[in-house]
């Protein structure tokens, strides 16, 4: 084991934990609404879209983050636009999805910068954030907060009760664009902490851990933003302490967010009995 | 005199090329009890979305509570088709109920006096054992009651309940029935209700609405439900039964389907699945 204090000295691990603390906050926010609105393949796709994305980013900006968040524009239209009808979505996601991991794969043959910066993409970086990167991904996380806060309501209406809502007055088909683009932003970012494979341990489990605990609706979703906190700074302050493991921080980060999960069904399972 | 609580004057609609129904004439007073009857395809539940300002009348008028219909309208409650929730949905019956005083709200402010207003409408219902549970844990009949709380909530001038009964067992059944009964004798508020289920609403309603291949027949039920009139609007043999107080019809297509993929072709006479 080594001393955690002593590398949180350094820049580097000052920027992940950061970096850290964010993803989780947006990905803690939004998780809840992907999980009421059964839309894991919608994160688990944009996630992977955003490996063409970033490979494009490297070869045009020599930088991934930019093209990955410009991209997650272009990739919630296309899940909109081609999904509108309910049933479909997951439908219309897998066709984008194939297509856009081989466009990926074509892209990387034509970059021949440094190999490590592709299987970033694919596994996350969390100690390659650099000053820029938190600028942008602190951005991000002002604007998905302030976002839900001012939608929060009606979307959680037209998650829940979609029919009522659209009857209420409720923008529904604006809203689902809305989180859609939302959605692909924050799983751009999460991306960058656990990488586009292990999207969901932050986008989808905390918010299914949460549910085990309370139907609560606020709770919900504080209980889903502590859980991505504890696992992304948490599974990042393990990757130091077992830094001689070389064992990535995205890892440890899974893993505690599905021990949550696994704790919460059991405690849920003991409750019932 | 304050308005009648739903005018239609000549209604018509037509949804591609096929006329649902025509030249429907029907005021229905504060605290009137109506069932909308038929087969499925009839466009019952689209009389209901034209109410709710979700669809447009191809020609005549709509009032409801003497305004035209738009979405959003604080005049307007709606129950829609029973769908049920997911088990582990985020929500609990009380969360439901209070999306129908302020869910539609942007920003982060409460509408005050919230709380008291929702357990109000719980306690009318009946539902207070049940509304801090998960939602989607309640059986279909607890949250029929919630979904009709959540509609009442804003004290509407009209119900609008789509298929309330479908799914409930006979107690049940009998329960909401009963609720909606009181309410619009309470509170003056008028209930228009689809429905498939005849006899449970029979002894409660005012009039009954029966559309068949864009005919209309609208009266009391006695009225409306006999074979000779109900033969002239299907224009084929029907028999109506009475047996104590329950009525039995012979010949009409009167059981739901839940997908609504048939429809009745007015110049045939024949059952068609619809794409």
């Amino acid at each position: 084991m080594s001393d955690i204090w002593t590398y949180l000295h350094f820049p580097f691990a000052q920027h992940a934990l950061i970096a850290a603390t964010l993803v989780a906050l947006v990905s803690g926010l939004i998780a809840p609404f992907v999980a009421a609105r059964d839309m894991a393949f919608a994160v688990h796709g944009s996630a992977e879209l955003a490996f063409p994305t970033a490979v494009a980013g490297l070869l045009v900006f020599d930088d991934a983050l930019t093209g990955a968040l410009l991209g997650s524009v272009l990739v919630a239209v296309a899940i909109a636009l081609l999904g509108q009808r309910r049933g479909e979505g997951n439908t219309a996601i897998g066709v984008i999805l194939a297509f856009g991991l081989g466009l990926g794969v074509f892209l990387l043959s034509f970059y021949h910068g440094y190999a490590s910066q592709a299987t970033n993409i694919l596994f996350g970086s969390i100690v390659a954030v650099t000053g820029r990167d938190l600028a942008v991904l602190a951005t991000v996380a002002a604007v998905v907060s302030l976002l839900v806060l001012a939608i929060y309501r009606p979307l959680f209406f037209s998650s829940v009760d979609p029919e009522v809502a659209e009857a209420r007055g409720v923008p529904v088909r604006a809203l689902g664009l809305l989180f859609v683009l939302m959605l692909t932003v924050t799983v751009t970012e999460v991306a960058q902490v656990v990488g586009t494979l292990l999207v969901l341990s932050l986008a989808i489990t905390p918010a299914a851990a949460a549910r085990r605990w309370t139907a609560a609706p606020l709770l919900v979703t504080g209980l889903s933003v502590l859980f991505a906190l504890v696992a992304a700074d948490g599974g990042f302050l393990l990757s130091l302490a077992f830094v001689d493991s070389g064992v990535k921080a995205s890892v440890f980060i899974t893993f505690i967010s599905f021990g949550l999960y696994l704790v919460a069904r059991a405690a849920g399972a003991v409750r019932k009995v | 005199m304050s308005p009648a609580a739903v005018e239609l004057r000549g209604a018509s609609l037509r949804r591609g090329d096929r006329l649902l129904w025509h030249d429907l004439d029907l005021e229905i007073a504060a605290g009137e009890f109506v069932a909308i009857l038929g087969p499925n395809g009839a466009g019952k539940s689209t009389l209901l979305k034209v109410l709710l300002g979700l669809l447009p009348l191809s020609s005549g008028t709509a009032l409801v509570a003497g305004r035209t219909p738009r979405r959003g309208s604080a005049d307007v409650g709606y129950v829609p088709q029973q769908k049920g929730f997911d088990t582990d949905l985020g929500a609990r019956g009380r969360d439901l109920v209070t999306l129908g005083i302020d869910g539609h709200r942007f920003g982060p402010l409460r509408t005050p006096g919230r709380a008291q207003r929702v357990q109000r409408a719980i306690d009318a219902v009946g539902a207070s054992a049940y509304a801090g549970r998960p939602i989607g844990r309640l059986s279909g009949g607890e949250q029929q009651r919630l979904r009709i709380a959540q509609a009442l909530v804003g004290d509407p001038a009209v119900l609008l309940c789509d298929e309330p009964l479908l799914s409930l067992d006979l107690n049940h059944q009998r329960g909401v029935v009963e609720l909606l009964d009181r309410r619009r004798r309470e509170a003056g508020t008028a209930v228009l209700m689809v429905t498939h289920e005849i006899n449970p609403v029979l002894p409660f309603v005012d009039r009954v609405v029966y559309l068949v291949d864009g005919r209309v027949a609208v009266g009391a039920p006695d009225e409306v439900l006999t074979s000779d009139r109900l033969s002239s609007l299907y224009g084929t043999r029907i028999d109506v039964l009475r047996m104590r107080d329950r009525i039995v019809v012979l010949g009409a297509e009167t059981e739901p389907h839940h997908d609504h993929d048939h429809f009745h072709d007015q110049n045939t006479g024949e059952w068609h699945r619809d794409e």
